[in-house]
C-alpha cells in the first residue's frame, strides 16, 4: 500500500536518504489525512444533522470546554514537535557529508551547468558518478542564483554568485537522474536541465578515462545534434531562423558574417572551432558577449560532430566555400539532412 | 434596541435608491471623489480590488492556457516569464492585502464598533488615493514593458534584467503606504472609538482579526519598503548591497524581503479567519465557542508571523541552526490557526445551520483553509521541504490558503455584507451555482498541482518534462470552470444591483451593530448612539428567529 | 494650565473637534495613537537601512573604517548640536501653543525652521565636497588612491541614510510651515495644540535619527 502510494506521489528513490524523506513524507500524507478526514467528517455531520429546521430553532449556549480546547492544542503541538525532530534529523544527515567523497565542482550559468570532476575533466549538463559511492557537489554560479534540484534524490541546493554551497548524496538506483534548475532565472530557466549517470565503478572509471561511449557508433552530424541538445547550444542558437540571445545556426556556413569592431569572417570550420573555444574573439555584430567557452569541455570528436551539425543545417554545408582551409576538422561524413 | 428598520422605497429621488443612506446622499460624483465616509471609501476599494482580482485572473487563464503545452503554445518564454509575475503582483500587491481590510474593514469595523466613521476619515481617503496612485503606476509599469522576476523580485536577477522593474517596485513601495495608513487607522478607531459598554471582550472577533492585521501591516510593510528603495537604488546606482559582483550578498535580499512577506500572508489570512468567525455563529446561529482563543490566536499569529520569515529560504544558502529555528518556529505558528478550526467547528455543533451563500463559502474555507494549512506542515518539515520547495507543490500550497482561504472568506463576507452595503440581495440560486463552480473549479485547479509538485515539476517553469503533461491539463480545465463561476457571481451582483432595494436590516437574523442600523446604512450609521450590555454573539439570548 | 479668553458656549461645536468624535479629549487620544503609531513605522524603515550598513560593515570593515575618515566630524556635530537644538526650540513652541502664547508659538517655530535650514545648509556644504572628491554611491564612486576597494558602498550607504533623513527634514520644514500659517491665523491653543503637539514628536524622531546616524556614520573606529 505505502509503496504504490509513494509510486504515485514522488519519483523513484534514487538514493537511501530519499528513502528516507519518503518514509517522513508518508507519515505526514497519512497524518494530515486524517485530520482532513476528521475536519470534513465532522463538518459534513454537523451541517446534516444540525441543519435549521425552522424559524424558531433554539441553540445551546457554548461558549468553551477548557478540556476540549486543551487536548486540541496540546496533541497537534506535540504531533509537529515529532515532525519538526524527524525532519531536522534527515536534514543534518543530508547536510554533512562522508569524509571521503568524491568532490566535484559545479558551475551554474545561464543556462546551462558544467562540471569540473579532481582530474580535471570537464563536462557540460551531464554528471557521470559512480553507483553507491557518496558524491559531494561544490557549486557556485558565475551571473544570478540558480538552484540543483534532483527529485529522485530528494536534494535542491541554491547556487549563489560569489559564493560557494554544498549538496551531497549517494546514489543507490542505478541509470539516468534529471537535474531541473529551480530558482527562475530567466527565459531558459526552464530548458536548465542536466542528467546524473549513475554507473557501476567500471564504466564510470570507463567515462572518466574516455568520455564514454555515447555518440560513439553515430553519424557526425546526428551525435552534434544530440550535443546541440544537451550541452545548451539549444537555449542561445535556433536552427530555424528565429534569432535568439545568440545567432541562429540556419544558413550561417558558408557565408561570410559580420563581427563587432568592424571585422568580418568567413563561417568555416575553423570560424566554428573558434567561437566555441574563444568565444569573446568572434562577436556577431548586434549580439552580446555572453557566450561562455567551452575550452576543456568539449572532446575533439565532440567538436567535429558539433561542427558537422551547423554546417547541416546550411544549404552550404556540403560546399566548402573557394579558399577555406580544408581543416582535420572537416574529416568524415558531413551528413546532410 | 432600535426596531428592525426595513428599507422602503419613497416616492423622492431616485427611483430604487430608496430613502436616504450613505449611497445617494449627498448625490454627484465630486461628493463620492472627495468623501471620507468610510462606507464610500470601502466600496471604492471594493470595486478597485474587483477589478485587479479581474486582472489578474486573466493572467491566470493566460498562464494555464499557456501550460496546455510545453513550450510553444500562445507566448514566447520571455512573455510567459512577464505573465506570471504580473498575475503574482497584481494579485498581491493590488487584491488580495487591501482585499478585505480596506473593502470589508473599511466599510464595517465602525458599524460593529457602533462609531460614526474611523479615527482618522481624511487620512482613509489618502489611503484610497494612494493606492490609486500605486495601481496606476504599476499599470504603467505593465505597459511600459512589464517584468519578467517574479513577483519575489530576487536579486541578482532583478537588478540585471531588464524591463519596468524599478517603477514597478516604485509601485509597490507607494501601495505599502496605503496599507500601513490603514493599519494606523484602524488601530487607533479600535482603541478609542468603541460604542458605550463595548468592552475589548464584546468586540466582534472581525474587530480581533482586522486589529491583528493592522499591527502586521503597521510593523512589516515599512521594512518592504526600505527593501523595495534598496532595490531601486541598486538597479540605478549600483550601490552594492545586493550585488555579487561589487561585495555585496543576493541573499540577503532574500531576507529582507521575507521579513515582509512572510507576515504579509498573514495580513491575507488573519481578515479571512476574522470573517469565518462572523459568518459561522451567523449561520449556525450560535454562540462562537472559544471567544477568547480565537481573539488571542488571532494577536498571536500576528507577533509570531514575524519569527518564521527564514522557511522560504531553507535550501538557499542560510545556515542549518538558523534554518533549524526557522522550522521549528514554524510548527508553533500553526498551532493558533488549528485551534481556530476546532473553534469554527464546534460553533456549528448543536447549530441551526442554515446553507445560504455566505455559509457555503465559509464551509468551503474550512474545507480548502484545513488542506491548505495541512500542507504547510510538508513544507516546515526540513528535509521534505527540500524537496518540495520551488515546485508546484508550493505552488499549490499557497493558492490553497490564500484562494481557498482567503478568497472564500473575502466571498463569505462579500455575500454576507452585501444587502448590507447595497440595500439589496442577490439571486440565492446563482450564488449557489457560482459557489458550486467555483468550489469545484479550484479544486480541480490546483489537487493536481500537489502531484505535480511532489513528482518533481518545478516552478516558474515554461518547458516541462511530459509526465507532467496529464497533470497541467487537468489544471487548467479546472481553471476554466474557476472563471466561468466569477463570471457568473460577477453577472448576479451586478444584476442585483439594478434592483430596487429590497434588503431588510437584517436579512441573515444576525446579532451585531451592523445590523441594528438600516440597509443601506444612513450616512452617519446609527440614528442614535448604540450601548452595548452583552456579547457579540448571543443567539441564545435573541431567542427564535430574527 | 490657564483657559483661552475665547469660551465657547454650551453646546456649541467647537471649530476644531471632528464630527465622529464625542470630545476633544477622545480626539485628541486618537491622534497620540496614530502619531505614536507612524513614529513607529519610520524608525522600521530607517532600522533597515541601519541593520543593512551593519551588515555591510561586518562584510567590508577596512573599506568602511578607511571610508568614513573622508568625513567632517566638525561639521557633523555642528549639524548635532543644531538639530538638538531645534529639538530644543520645538519643545518651547509646543509648550507655548499650551500656554496659548501666540507670539513665542510664532517665534519658536521659526527658530525651530531656521535651525532646520542651517543643518540642510550644511549637509550641502558636505554633499558638494563629496561630489567633489567623487565619493559618490554605487556606480558614480570615482575617488581615487583608495587603499582599499569597496569604500564605495559606505558612501552608498551614507547618501541613502542621510538623504532619507534629509527628506524627512525637509517634509518637517514643510509641516513646520504649515503649523506656522495655521498659528498666524489664531488656530492654537490651550484647548487644542495637538499638531504642534504630533509635529513636534515628529521631529523630536528625526533629532533622534541623526543621534543615531551622526556617530554611527562619523564617529565609529
Amino acid at each position: 500500500m505505502n509503496s504504490w502510494l509513494r509510486s504515485l506521489i514522488v519519483p523513484i528513490e534514487g538514493t537511501a536518504h530519499a528513502a528516507a524523506v519518503d518514509r517522513l513524507y508518508v507519515f505526514l500524507i497519512w497524518l494530515t489525512a486524517f485530520f482532513f478526514v476528521l475536519v470534513a467528517g465532522l463538518l459534513t455531520y454537523f451541517v446534516i444533522r444540525y441543519r435549521r429546521r425552522g424559524p424558531d430553532d433554539r441553540t445551546p449556549r457554548i461558549t468553551h470546554h477548557h478540556g476540549l480546547e486543551f487536548a486540541w492544542t496540546a496533541i497537534p503541538l506535540a504531533l509537529v514537535m515529532v515532525v519538526f525532530f524527524w525532519g531536522f534529523r534527515l536534514f543534518m544527515d543530508a547536510a554533512v557529508a562522508p569524509g571521503d567523497a568524491l568532490e566535484i565542482q559545479v558551475l551554474a550559468r545561464k543556462w546551462v551547468w558544467q562540471f569540473e570532476y579532481p582530474n580535471g575533466v570537464r563536462s557540460v549538463n551531464e554528471l557521470h558518478v559512480p553507483l553507491g559511492k557518496p558524491v559531494k557537489l561544490i557549486m557556485t554560479s558565475d551571473d544570478v542564483i540558480h538552484s540543483f534540484f534532483v527529485p529522485t534524490f530528494r536534494i535542491k541546493q541554491d547556487v549563489v554568485p560569489n559564493t560557494y554551497t554544498q549538496l551531497w548524496f549517494e546514489a543507490t538506483e542505478p541509470g539516468v537522474h534529471i537535474v531541473e534548475c529551480t530558482q527562475y532565472c530567466g527565459k531558459g530557466h526552464s530548458t536548465m536541465l542536466a542528467k546524473i549517470f549513475v554507473d557501476d565503478e567500471k564504466k564510470y572509471n570507463d567515462w572518466l578515462e574516455n568520455g564514454g561511449d555515447e555518440g560513439k557508433s553515430m553519424p557526425l552530424a546526428a551525435f552534434g545534434a544530440m550535443l546541440y541538445a544537451n550541452r545548451g547550444c539549444h537555449t542561445c542558437h535556433s536552427v530555424d531562423g528565429t534569432r535568439g540571445d545568440g545567432p541562429t545556426f540556419k544558413n550561417v556556413f558558408g557565408r561570410p558574417v559580420r563581427l563587432i569592431g568592424g571585422r568580418s569572417a568567413m563561417a568555416d570550420e575553423n570560424y566554428l572551432r573558434t567561437c566555441m573555444m574563444t568565444p569573446q574573439v568572434n562577436v556577431v555584430l548586434g549580439f552580446e558577449p555572453i557566450m561562455p567557452t567551452f575550452q576543456g569541455m568539449l572532446r575533439e570528436r565532440e567538436i567535429q560532430a558539433l561542427i558537422a551539425f551547423i554546417k547541416a543545417q546550411s544549404d552550404l554545408g556540403g560546399v566548402p566555400p573557394a579558399g577555406s582551409a580544408a581543416s582535420s576538422a572537416a574529416r568524415g561524413p558531413s551528413g546532410k539532412p | 434596541m432600535p426596531e428592525d428598520a426595513i428599507a422602503t422605497q419613497t416616492g423622492e429621488g431616485a427611483a430604487n435608491s430608496g430613502p436616504a443612506n450613505y449611497l445617494n446622499e449627498p448625490r454627484g460624483l465630486w461628493s463620492w471623489l472627495t468623501t471620507v465616509d468610510h462606507k464610500r471609501i470601502g466600496v471604492m476599494y471594493l470595486f478597485s480590488v474587483l477589478f485587479a482580482f479581474l486582472l489578474g485572473g486573466i493572467f491566470a487563464i493566460l498562464i494555464r492556457v499557456q501550460l496546455l503545452h510545453s513550450g510553444g503554445g500562445i507566448m514566447k518564454p520571455e512573455t510567459y516569464n512577464k505573465i506570471f509575475t504580473l498575475h503574482g503582483v497584481v494579485m498581491i500587491f493590488l487584491f488580495i492585502i487591501p482585499s478585505i481590510p480596506a473593502a470589508f474593514g473599511n466599510f464595517v469595523l465602525p458599524l460593529m464598533l457602533g462609531a460614526k466613521d474611523v479615527a482618522f476619515p481624511r487620512l482613509n481617503l489618502a489611503s484610497y488615493y494612494i493606492y490609486v496612485v500605486g495601481a496606476l503606476l504599476g499599470i504603467a509599469a505593465m505597459v511600459t514593458g512589464g517584468l519578467d522576476t517574479g513577483w519575489t523580485l530576487y536579486t541578482p536577477y532583478s537588478t540585471s534584467t531588464n524591463g519596468s522593474v524599478s517603477l514597478m517596485t516604485l509601485a509597490a513601495f507607494i501601495l505599502g503606504f496605503s496599507s500601513i495608513f490603514t493599519g494606523i487607522n484602524f488601530i487607533a478607531t479600535v482603541h478609542k472609538l468603541r460604542a458605550p459598554g463595548m468592552t475589548w471582550f464584546r468586540m466582534p472577533l472581525f474587530v480581533w482579526g482586522i486589529y491583528s492585521t493592522a499591527i502586521i501591516q503597521i510593523l512589516a510593510t515599512p521594512v518592504l519598503g526600505i527593501t523595495l528603495l534598496l532595490l531601486i537604488m541598486e538597479r540605478m546606482f549600483h550601490i552594492g548591497i545586493f550585488d555579487p559582483k561589487l561585495g555585496g550578498d543576493p541573499v540577503l535580499f532574500q531576507h529582507f524581503f521575507w521579513f515582509y512577506s512572510h507576515p504579509a500572508v498573514y495580513i491575507m489570512i488573519l481578515p479571512g479567519m476574522a470573517i469565518i468567525s462572523e459568518v459561522i455563529p451567523a449561520f449556525s446561529r450560535k454562540n462562537i465557542f472559544g471567544y477568547k482563543a480565537i481573539a488571542y490566536s488571532s494577536v498571536a499569529i500576528a507577533l509570531v508571523s514575524f519569527l518564521v520569515w527564514g522557511h522560504h529560504m531553507f535550501v538557499s544558502g542560510q545556515s542549518q541552526f538558523a534554518s533549524a529555528i526557522f522550522s521549528f518556529l514554524t510548527f508553533l505558528v500553526a498551532i493558533p490557526s488549528g485551534v481556530k478550526m476546532f473553534n469554527w467547528l464546534a460553533t456549528m455543533y448543536k447549530g441551526s445551520i442554515s446553507l445560504e451563500a455566505p455559509m457555503l463559502f465559509a464551509i468551503s474555507f474550512l474545507l480548502l483553509f484545513a488542506i491548505g494549512g495541512l500542507t504547510g506542515l510538508f513544507l516546515g518539515a526540513l528535509s521534505v521541504d527540500v524537496h518540495l520547495h520551488d515546485t508546484y507543490f508550493v505552488v499549490a500550497h499557497f493558492h490553497f490558503v490564500m484562494m481557498g482561504g482567503t478568497v472564500m472568506a473575502f466571498l463569505a463576507g462579500l455575500h454576507y455584507w452585501w444587502p448590507k452595503m447595497f440595500g439589496r440581495m442577490y439571486s440565492e440560486r446563482w450564488a449557489r451555482v457560482a459557489a458550486a463552480l467555483v468550489f469545484v473549479g479550484f479544486n480541480v485547479t490546483f489537487l493536481s498541482q500537489f502531484l505535480m509538485g511532489s513528482q518533481g515539476m518545478p516552478r516558474r517553469y515554461y518547458n516541462y518534462l511530459p509526465q507532467y503533461h496529464p497533470m497541467h491539463v487537468v489544471s487548467t480545465i479546472g481553471s476554466w470552470f474557476l472563471g466561468v463561476g466569477f463570471l457568473v457571481m460577477a453577472g448576479y451582483l451586478a444584476v442585483s444591483l439594478r434592483k430596487k432595494m429590497d434588503a431588510p436590516a437584517n436579512p441573515w437574523g444576525a446579532t451585531g451593530l451592523e445590523w441594528q442600523t438600516s440597509s443601506p446604512p444612513p450616512t452617519h450609521n446609527f440614528e442614535q448612539v448604540p450601548v452595548v450590555t452583552h456579547g457579540p454573539y448571543e443567539y441564545s439570548l435573541m431567542g427564535a428567529g430574527k | 494650565m490657564s483657559d483661552s479668553a475665547a469660551t465657547l458656549g454650551h453646546g456649541a461645536h467647537e471649530p476644531f473637534l471632528q464630527h465622529h468624535f464625542e470630545s476633544p479629549e477622545q480626539q485628541a487620544d486618537a491622534s497620540r495613537i496614530g502619531m505614536w503609531l507612524f513614529l513607529v513605522t519610520e524608525i522600521l524603515l530607517f532600522g533597515g537601512l541601519f541593520v543593512g550598513f551593519a551588515l555591510m560593515q561586518s562584510r567590508h570593515p577596512e573599506a568602511f573604517l578607511h571610508a568614513h575618515h573622508h568625513l567632517d566630524r566638525t561639521l557633523g556635530f555642528i549639524n548635532t548640536v543644531v538639530l538638538l537644538t531645534s529639538s530644543f526650540t520645538m519643545v518651547l513652541a509646543v509648550r507655548s501653543a499650551q500656554t496659548n502664547d501666540r507670539r513665542r508659538l510664532i517665534v519658536f517655530l521659526l527658530l525651530t525652521i531656521v535651525c532646520a535650514g542651517i543643518f540642510l545648509g550644511i549637509k550641502c556644504v558636505e554633499y558638494s565636497h563629496k561630489f567633489h572628491e567623487g565619493l559618490l554611491p554605487g556606480s558614480f564612486y570615482s575617488h581615487r588612491g583608495d587603499p582599499v576597494p569597496g569604500e564605495f558602498m559606505f558612501f552608498s550607504f551614507y547618501f541613502m541614510m542621510t538623504g532619507l533623513h534629509g527628506i524627512h527634514i525637509l517634509a518637517g520644514m514643510g509641516l513646520m510651515c504649515w503649523l506656522l500659517r495655521r498659528a498666524v491665523r489664531g488656530d492654537f491653543s490651550s484647548r487644542y495644540n495637538t499638531p504642534v503637539d504630533f509635529v513636534g514628536l515628529y521631529w523630536h524622531l528625526v533629532d533622534v535619527i541623526w543621534i543615531y546616524l551622526f556617530p554611527l556614520l562619523y564617529l565609529i573606529r
